[in-house]
């Protein structure tokens, strides 16, 4: 891991570190106070504070992932970095995708 | 095996990478340190036995082994502290090939330190007077607290991201580009700090902290990786790398 991808993966954390603890909050309120999939998709739908939160969460965690995952590869694999990041890279996207997907499908009116 | 207090039962790595343990009776004394029970069977067992000592007094760091499983100065290592049951077993230096028994090829080690840029660089010219260097200045105390280094390796054969990762500098090397990247007087933080952020530097350690507990000098240099993590960060940041 170099300078660039140390800064990235620290400042991707810290921008994780508050969101993660806004999501386990509304994960303990919607549980706690028992709201259905109906209830949870009036609050979410069409609303511009979600879409960014979990935007800002899917972009972080993606990035994050990546270098985590890049640097696991390189010193648990046979793979040298390209190769590595290379993976890493293509799995990065994979959770992009997907994470965008659920966003999307939670926030579009 | 004996258990009698007058003898130590010894089992020292022979051969080179491919060797096997033999072992040795030795007269247990009062006052004896492993550097001193590897001597024994060297003058009065065998004398074919090879090891690495110069100094006898914690000054030189040639003379570190694995000791009972962990690397050890064995001059300054007395046998009552850890000879469990009157049992010692001594080999090599992990994460150095072996030479021959218990000397081990420690090129890569201080390859490292040039790769670190370890050596100081002089930045004003013979000319030009001494350096005022203020002993309670930040970037003083945080070279002297990293200084002590008497290249022993120990920390290197104890990181276990030097096991996994053979282009990890290892602790010594990047600890000693931290008291260098703190020297005012020297002329190539710039490259240094290149030098340590590249694939294999200060970000690849993991801080298991193994250098820093079994540093014989008591040095912390995952404290050192630390410091240059965030200066090569903000040297970054500032595009100066």
């Amino acid at each position: 891991m170099n300078a660039r991808l140390y800064v990235w993966q620290r400042l991707s954390a810290a921008v994780m570190a508050p969101l993660v603890l806004v999501h386990v909050i509304v994960i303990f309120y919607a549980t706690r106070k028992g709201l259905s999939a109906a209830d949870i998709l009036a609050r979410t739908r069409g609303s511009a504070v979600w879409a960014a939160f979990y935007g800002a969460f899917v972009v972080a965690a993606a990035i994050h992932a990546t270098i985590g995952l890049r640097n696991v590869l390189t010193e648990w694999s046979p793979l040298q970095d390209r190769g590595a990041g290379m993976l890493a890279g293509a799995f990065g996207v994979l959770l992009f995708l997907l994470g965008t997907r659920a966003v999307v499908a939670v926030v579009l009116p | 095996m004996s258990d009698s207090p007058s003898e130590l039962t010894v089992s020292l790595w022979r051969g080179g990478q491919q060797g096997r343990y033999e072992t040795y009776k030795v007269p247990l004394r009062e006052n004896q340190t492993v550097l001193d029970v590897v001597t024994f069977v060297q003058r009065h067992l065998d004398p074919t036995l090879s090891y690495r000592f110069a100094c006898r007094v914690g000054m030189c760091g040639s003379c570190a082994m694995t000791v009972n499983g962990r690397p050890r100065w064995t001059c300054r290592t007395h046998v009552s502290r850890v000879a469990a049951r009157g049992q010692l077993k001594i080999g090599p230096l992990e994460n150095l090939p072996v030479i021959k028994d218990l000397a081990t090829d420690m090129r890569a080690f201080f390859d490292k330190w040039q790769q670190a840029k370890g050596a100081f660089v002089p930045s004003p010219t013979r000319s030009e007077d001494f350096a005022p260097i203020r002993p309670d200045s930040p970037a003083r105390i945080a070279a002297d607290a990293a200084i002590e280094c008497i290249n022993c390796a120990i920390c290197y054969a104890a990181c276990d991201t030097v096991r996994w990762n053979s282009d990890y500098l290892g602790p010594a090397a990047l600890n000693r580009a931290w008291t260098l990247v703190n020297d005012v007087r020297d002329g190539a933080t710039s490259e240094r700090l290149q030098a340590v952020a590249a694939a294999g530097g200060c970000h690849a350690c993991h801080s298991h902290q193994s250098c820093q507990e079994l540093c014989p000098q008591q040095l912390n240099p995952t404290a050192s990786i630390a410091g240059l993590k965030r200066r090569t960060m903000w040297a970054y940041l500032k595009g100066e790398i």
